[in-house]
């Protein structure tokens, strides 16, 4: 004790070592502790942290992209993609009751009724109120400042020319992808690419800093298509008003310049509007030039008349013996409406006569005449990448009954699309050329298999001439100014396995200029209930009146006096195939 | 050798002036680019509802309908009408 109050007299204590010795232990667990957390956190977590720490400032930003415009070959905009809303809510949110409820109902052109079903059932998230809304609605929309109503971007298409051009540009979804059409088509070049990127945004949100780019946004690509929209609103309106003048059910037409291919006009009635498709029948859908499948007749004709010139055996003035109109195969007679003892082909074509085509086959071998139907694109769907295109039907020469031979040279016992059928056509324009379709702008012209010689194809060509002068089936054809060639064709449909007595198909398809030829056009008139049914006196006015003014806008030179044309006779278009 | 250190110390605080400069500079560029971009997209928007405008009005039958009924124009009789061969000179 004494040593001990010394030291305290001294002013000195002298602590217990293990004081220091804890205190010095208590700090360096301190210290580890601090450190292996920091190690913990700067080696172990690091992702998750610096995360956070970006999560501050940084932030993902989606790059919206526009679909491509689809314009016509003039660059008139025939399919447009402008920004709208779509409004959309959390049912459990949004206030109740009260006039703000029933101003949204109002604005959003929706019923107070419709509006409660909508927002009826609290347990869901998210309901859309309405879809691709104007942005002044939705403006007028974010000024009512609810609660639980937001927005959303979106993207509509607007289809100026409506109905004109339905068929051919078709339509998009709600979710702006092609659906039907060209849209469907060139979906993969027309569609853009949304994307994202993050960046760096400051207090006032401006983004003040580009850190990467995820994904870039991609614009889908304008489409330039061959369509003429001047060309193409003459046509839909000619082809609906003759539709409408014969009651028939339905009408379609293409026009195809033959020096590159390209489809000018494509067209078929009835149609609908594109920019509002509440109620749409499949009918009015169909692009009929394209899908829908006829027994083409008496237009398959000069196919025929090629084949037997090519033959070698027989010139255009050689003359057929078609007595007594009427020809006797296995219980099945082939009759003509024009009866004569004995034509010349150039005659045959002239008065349509299925006797003499008929009797032209029969002298033919079954492949050269199917092997010709082939290459022509018969049995074979068009090449256009248009969704839904049909083949038709043309039967292995091998099964063909002699019959069967007969009845095929007028166009009956085959099937095919009538731009299969305009695009056959061009044979006789470009001297022998199957020239290939395109619904894209092209520049160069198109060149194609030869399937004729130039000599056929010149003969032909000056037979069909015939066919719509003085004295052939489709005199209605002509026009003043230009040399027409062309066909005129009058099936009986099929019904029920067997032919129809009064439903018809009347068609016509020509070319103009005769003299160099720069058009086919072909029209199918469905089912005319009216007193004509003819394809001379239905469809071939149709074809004049487009070809016409086709040949106007597009300035091609006269190479006919500009003299008025006669009015022809009553019974000249009359034809049985 | 505090001469050197005092240079270097310098030296040192105006490089990083300069990159805070230079960064401001930076991001003040970038913001008028995001401004400009904006209008961009929004010029393309309002080129695109033009053009739709445009299209609208110009539609082939509205045209005609004004022509024929409004201004009472007709189309010419062809036989009036003299077709030039363009110059394949030029």
């Amino acid at each position: 004790m004494t040593s001990a109050v010394g030291a305290a007299a001294h002013g000195l204590v002298r602590l217990p070592v293990w004081r220091a010795r804890f205190v010095l232990f208590a700090l360096f667990v301190a210290f580890a502790a601090l450190l292996s957390r920091a190690l913990y956190l700067q080696a172990m977590r690091t992702d998750f942290l610096q995360e956070r720490g970006d999560a501050r400032y940084s932030r993902v930003l989606e790059m919206p992209a526009t679909r491509g415009r689809i314009l016509d070959r003039s660059g008139e905009a025939l399919a447009v993609s402008t920004p709208v809303k779509s409004i959309w809510a959390i049912p459990a949110d949004v206030p109740l009751k009260g006039a703000e409820r029933r101003k949204l109902a109002s604005l959003l052109g929706l019923t107070d009724r419709e509006l409660d079903r909508k927002l009826g059932d609290p347990s869901r998230d998210f309901v859309y109120l309405k879809r691709q809304v104007p942005p002044e609605t939705a403006e007028a929309i974010a000024r009512l400042r609810l609660a639980g109503i937001y927005e959303s971007p979106e993207y509509r298409r607007y289809y100026p020319a409506g109905e004109v051009t339905a068929h051919i540009i078709g339509f998009t979804g709600v979710d702006d992808s092609g659906q039907e059409g060209v849209e469907l088509a060139h979906q993969d070049t027309l569609g853009g690419k949304p994307g994202s990127r993050r960046v760096i945004k400051d207090r006032l949100g401006r983004v003040v800093e580009d850190v990467q780019s995820i994904r870039a946004a991609e614009d889908g690509r304008d489409l330039v298509l061959s369509i003429d929209s001047k060309i193409q609103s003459l046509a839909y309106s000619a082809l609906k008003s003759a539709v409408e003048g014969h009651h028939a059910k339905a009408g379609s037409l293409i026009a195809i310049d033959v020096r590159t291919g390209e489809v000018l006009a494509l067209a078929n009635v009835p149609s609908f509007n594109p920019n509002n498709r509440t109620r749409l029948t499949g009918a009015q859908l169909r692009n009929r030039v394209i899908t829908d499948l006829f027994e083409p007749g008496s237009t398959l004709k000069p196919f025929t008349v090629a084949l037997a010139l090519e033959s070698g055996k027989v010139t255009p003035q050689t003359v057929i013996d078609t007595a007594p109109g009427r020809l006797t195969m296995a219980h099945y007679t082939i009759r003509d409406v024009h009866p004569a003892n004995a034509m010349t082909i150039s005659q045959i074509l002239q008065k349509s006569s299925n006797v003499g085509a008929a009797k032209l086959a029969l002298a033919l071998p079954r492949e050269t005449m199917y092997g010709l139907f082939q290459r022509a694109g018969f049995g074979a769907a068009p090449s256009l990448g248009f969704p839904g295109a049909a083949a038709g039907r043309l039967r292995p020469y091998k099964t063909w009954q002699p019959v069967e031979q007969a009845t095929m040279a007028y166009g009956h016992g085959i099937s095919l699309s009538l731009i299969q059928l305009a695009r056959a056509y061009s044979i006789f324009a470009t001297d022998g050329e199957l020239v290939p379709l395109t619904l894209v702008k092209t520049a160069s012209p198109a060149s194609g298999e030869k399937l004729i010689s130039v000599a056929t194809a010149r003969a032909v060509r000056a037979m069909l001439e015939t066919a719509v002068g003085p004295g052939g089936t489709g005199p209605q054809a002509r026009i003043m100014g230009w040399r027409v060639a062309g066909k005129t064709g009058t099936a009986h449909k099929q019904e029920n396995g067997g032919y129809a007595a009064d439903k018809y198909l009347a068609s016509f398809v020509g070319l103009a200029p005769a003299s160099a030829p720069r058009l086919v056009i072909a029209v199918a008139i469905d089912e005319p209930a009216g007193r004509d049914y003819y394809g001379g006196s239905v469809a071939a006015p149709v074809f004049a009146h487009v070809m016409q003014g086709a040949l106007r806008l597009l300035g091609v030179p006269h190479d006919a006096p500009l003299e008025p044309l006669e009015k022809p006779g009553e019974d000249a278009a009359k034809e049985s195939t | 050798m505090a001469k050197l250190n005092l240079l270097l110390l310098a030296v040192v605080v105006a490089c990083a002036l300069g990159l805070v400069t230079s960064q401001h500079k930076a991001r003040k560029l970038f913001t008028e680019l995001e401004r400009e971009r904006d209008r961009a997209r929004e010029l393309d928007i309002e080129y695109g509802r033009l053009q739709l405008e445009a299209s609208t009005w110009g539609l082939h039958s509205r045209v005609e309908r004004i022509a024929l009924g409004t201004l009472g124009l007709r189309a010419p009789d062809p036989r009036k009408v003299r077709l030039i061969a363009r110059d394949p000179g030029r």
